[in-house]
């Protein structure tokens, strides 16, 4: 491949910004970075792409102090240094914002922005703290009052809210880890204007992620991972999304099509329904409708109610008001045992706590829904275990280890084939709720649980799928509804919705009214 | 005559409001890091028995509190290495504590049971000030640890708000795995306000028996102040200046059968020694919902061991 010399024709006049130097991390078992080499200019987005596993959150790791290469090392500014700690980094000008938001809820934005910072003064000046960090958030366009009380704020404030937090400690290299994953679309367009005034000022920034549009967007150049090696790094003008995807995953790959659907009769139908939590409506009003032979995605940014919901329709969480309906049988209330006799077969969004047994074989994690009968028929359950990781390509030592020592992709997997199993067929589970299908796994396996969810839908089933990731629910669904704050902001067939259209109901904005 | 005896009964609030402030501002150091301890009266009672032991023997009254307090500090040490370092069972550690130092200072007390001490603090009057109806015997005719007490509480105020320090110590009540990766030491901040927490109690104890207490008795010395600093930190909503309000309220009950008499109103003093465990049960009722702590502003992670997450 001629890709490393496409990047090359970018002749630094200065040392790069921030470089990995052939660095290596071994962790038990796993080569997470094979002799990676990595370097960002001043000015410069560059793009760690790759799936999950492929390295790229190590080397993130390693650039920020998190992690110590073994082998190799990081240059700044074209000289070496060893950081021990994210604490260290940060004191060299290197920044992480992370996937997860690290904010104390009941502090203001101007305290998080300070907590830790050893250049306070003991005695700290609130007036000038909160000047400080409005003044960033003009500069940078991450509007934010420096006096908001954080549990006010929504999930891009709070993201803003950490950017501000390092750029007010003067960082000059920024790593965001998948920073879109939280926001609506119009969220990222925000965060891309940002991401460019950051730049704009010569420094640095490391975009994490493995979504390639977003990277064809924002990135100058890539570097693509796998399986923790450096298989290619090119300039953004000189590639697009199907060459980006094939070093991704080292071979073609076929962009999913939705075949269309021939919709029955109603099979999962909820009636206005609502489920009250901590004195709030959780789950508001909501009534749906899923028909045998379709698949509806249900959107929206976390925390709008997807949880509460499949619990609901699951009968694992009591329902305050309102009916769920499952082939015919009335279940509101009756709890995950009447829901499962009249045909649902559920993927919670917890694998490890409501989906698995942590401590039990992935036989025994097989058996738990089967017929239930006074033995156990550890046989049949071993057999079924052993079809499974055949055909899901499940990585585990064998069939009686248990399922806690599964990595999150394959818990998922032994998740997913139980709970597919015998879809369609008599006396097999004719509704489907699957939370969040593909997180966590490469695009190989995400593409064959997408062709089994089609498969389940082709064989009748009613699908309902429940993912914060967009992408995933428009190239999955027939239709999509939008969750927001527990209310059905918008419903209709995929094909007809614009992603903008989409976008605004996720953000809580009526359509009409002006964007942001 | 009634309305001298009103103010006699102010002033001598004060006094007594003194101990009950500093043991709840104490454990308001240990809960805004996060660490319940339950252990306050034993606490006192350490310090209570080691401050009488050394003023009995050397007759010196700034001494004796000082290693008083000491003694509360080194008792709650063991709080802190139990809770932060081992992870413990927080209310069971704290009230290990109250039984530990009941007992222990019954046994260091036997030598001294019922002798009296000698050393007192004394007032100071403010010349003219003093004479100030009502306001002068409350404010301007007391002794050193009374304006002590009052500053500790101004100045935790500030150490809370306005200080780098103070903003560590309430993140790591509240999230400490988010002060954990901006840089804090959560375990160091957790042992350094567990044991000034110890340190303060030591300091209520020692005020007690040096001041108010005529001879050694270990029922009459603390006689549940512990458990109503514990309560006290609860109804204050963790805020200093508000425990120094409400010490001297439950400084007022304590007193105030004296004036009542006088008023003709005869509350049994049965029901006034109740009064502690009531509270308790009040602030375990509260305790018991979540809702209902985060909204008295509880610190989130009040006696959540903290354990990092390693990936």
């Amino acid at each position: 491949m001629t890709d490393s010399a496409a990047g090359s024709d970018i002749v630094p006049s200065q040392p790069a910004a921030i470089a990995a130097v052939r660095v290596t991390k071994r962790f038990p078992g796993v080569l997470a970075a094979d002799r990676v080499d990595f370097h960002v200019e001043h000015g410069e987005v560059h793009t760690l792409l790759g799936e999950n596993g492929a390295g790229k959150s190590t080397v993130a790791a390693m650039l920020c102090g998190l992690y110590q290469p073994d082998d190799g090392h990081i240059e700044l500014n074209g000289a070496r240094v060893d950081l021990r700690s994210p604490r260290e980094g940060l004191a060299h000008g290197i920044g992480m914002v992370h996937q997860h938001f690290r904010l104390v809820d009941r502090f203001t934005v101007a305290e998080n922005v300070i907590l830790g910072d050893p250049h306070q003064a003991h005695v700290l000046n609130p007036r000038e703290i909160e000047s400080r960090v409005a003044e960033i958030g003009d500069r940078f366009g991450l509007p934010i009052d420096p006096r908001a009380t954080t549990s006010d704020l929504t999930v891009g404030q709070r993201q803003r809210v950490e950017i501000v937090k390092v750029l007010y400690r003067g960082a000059d290299v920024l790593l965001l880890d998948e920073p879109t994953a939280v926001l609506t679309p119009h969220e990222v367009d925000a965060l891309f204007e940002t991401v460019s005034a950051i730049t704009a000022e010569g420094k640095a920034v490391v975009f994490i992620s493995h979504k390639l549009g977003e990277v064809m967007a924002v990135s100058d150049r890539v570097t693509v991972m796998r399986a923790g090696a450096v298989t290619g790094e090119v300039a953004t003008a000189d590639t697009d999304q199907r060459h980006l995807a094939e070093l991704m995953v080292g071979r073609p790959v076929e962009a999913a099509t939705r075949r269309g659907s021939n919709p029955t009769e109603a099979a999962l139908v909820a009636t206005d329904l609502t489920v009250v939590a901590d004195g709030q409506n959780v789950v508001d009003n909501v009534s749906l409708t899923v028909k045998h032979g379709e698949v509806l995605g249900i959107a929206g940014v976390a925390g709008n109610g997807q949880r509460p919901l499949a619990r609901a329709l699951a009968g694992t969480t009591s329902v305050d008001s309102g009916t769920v309906v499952i082939c015919g049988s009335d279940v509101t209330g009756k709890g995950p045992r009447a829901a499962r006799g009249a045909g649902l077969a559920f993927v919670p969004e917890d694998r490890l706590g409501t989906g698995l047994v942590p401590g039990l074989s992935l036989t025994d994690n097989m058996l738990l829904t089967r017929p239930r009968s006074f033995f156990v028929d550890r046989k049949a359950g071993r057999t079924e275990a052993e079809a499974a990781i055949e055909s899901y390509e499940i990585k585990t030592p064998g069939t009686e280890v248990t399922a806690a020592v599964l990595s999150g992709g394959n818990s998922q997997k032994v998740l997913l084939a139980r709970e597919l199993a015998n879809v369609g067929e008599p006396g097999g589970p004719r509704v489907v709720i699957v939370s969040s299908p593909t997180r966590g796994l490469d695009i190989g396996a995400a593409e064959f649980v997408r062709g089994l969810l089609h498969d389940a839908r082709e064989a009748g089933a009613a699908v309902l799928i429940i993912s914060e990731d967009l992408d995933e629910v428009r190239s999955l669904s027939d239709r999509v509804a939008v969750l927001y704050r527990g209310r059905v902001a918008l419903e209709g067939n995929t094909d007809e919705l614009e992603i903008d259209t989409i976008g605004l109901a996720m953000a809580g904005v009526d359509e009409g009214e002006a964007p942001r | 005559m009634n309305e001298s005896a009103l103010v006699l009964t102010l002033a001598a609030s004060m006094v007594a409001a003194v101990p009950i402030a500093l043991a709840a501002l104490g454990e308001l150091l240990a809960e805004r890091a996060g660490v319940l301890n339950l252990g306050v009266e034993g606490m006192m009672l350490i310090g209570a028995v080691t401050a009488f032991q050394i003023g009995d023997s050397t007759g010196s009254l700034w001494l004796a509190l000082g290693i008083g307090s000491l003694a509360g500090a080194l008792f709650a040490s063991i709080h802190a290495f139990l809770s932060v370092t081992l992870r413990a069972n927080q209310i069971v550690s704290g009230l290990a504590l109250v039984i530990f130092g009941t007992g222990l200072s019954t046994f260091i007390g036997k030598s001294i049971e019922g002798k009296p001490l000698d050393t007192d603090f004394t007032s100071t009057r403010w010349g003219v000030l003093a004479d100030i109806p009502v306001l002068g015997p409350m404010f301007f005719d007391q002794d050193p640890m009374v304006y002590a007490t009052i500053l500790l509480a101004i100045a935790l105020t500030f150490y809370l708000e306005r200080t780098r320090a103070g903003l560590a110590l309430r993140a790591v009540g509240e999230s400490p795995a988010t002060a954990d990766s901006m840089g804090v030491a959560v375990g160091m901040v957790r042992y350094v306000h567990v044991i000034a927490g110890g340190l303060l109690a030591g300091t209520a104890g020692s005020y007690l028996v040096l001041r108010q207490v005529p001879s050694w008795s270990q029922d009459a010395t603390t006689a549940g102040i512990g458990w109503i600093a514990l309560a006290l930190v609860v109804f204050a909503s963790w805020k200093p200046l508000r425990v120094l309000l409400g010490a001297f309220l439950f400084g007022f009950a304590r007193r105030a059968n004296f004036w009542l008499q006088g008023e003709g109103v005869d509350i049994p003093a049965e029901f006034l020694s109740m009064l502690p465990y009531l509270l308790t049960i009040i602030v375990l009722v509260v305790w018991g919902s979540r809702d209902l702590r985060r909204k008295v502003g509880a610190p989130a992670s009040l006696g959540v061991p903290y354990v990092r997450d390693e990936r």
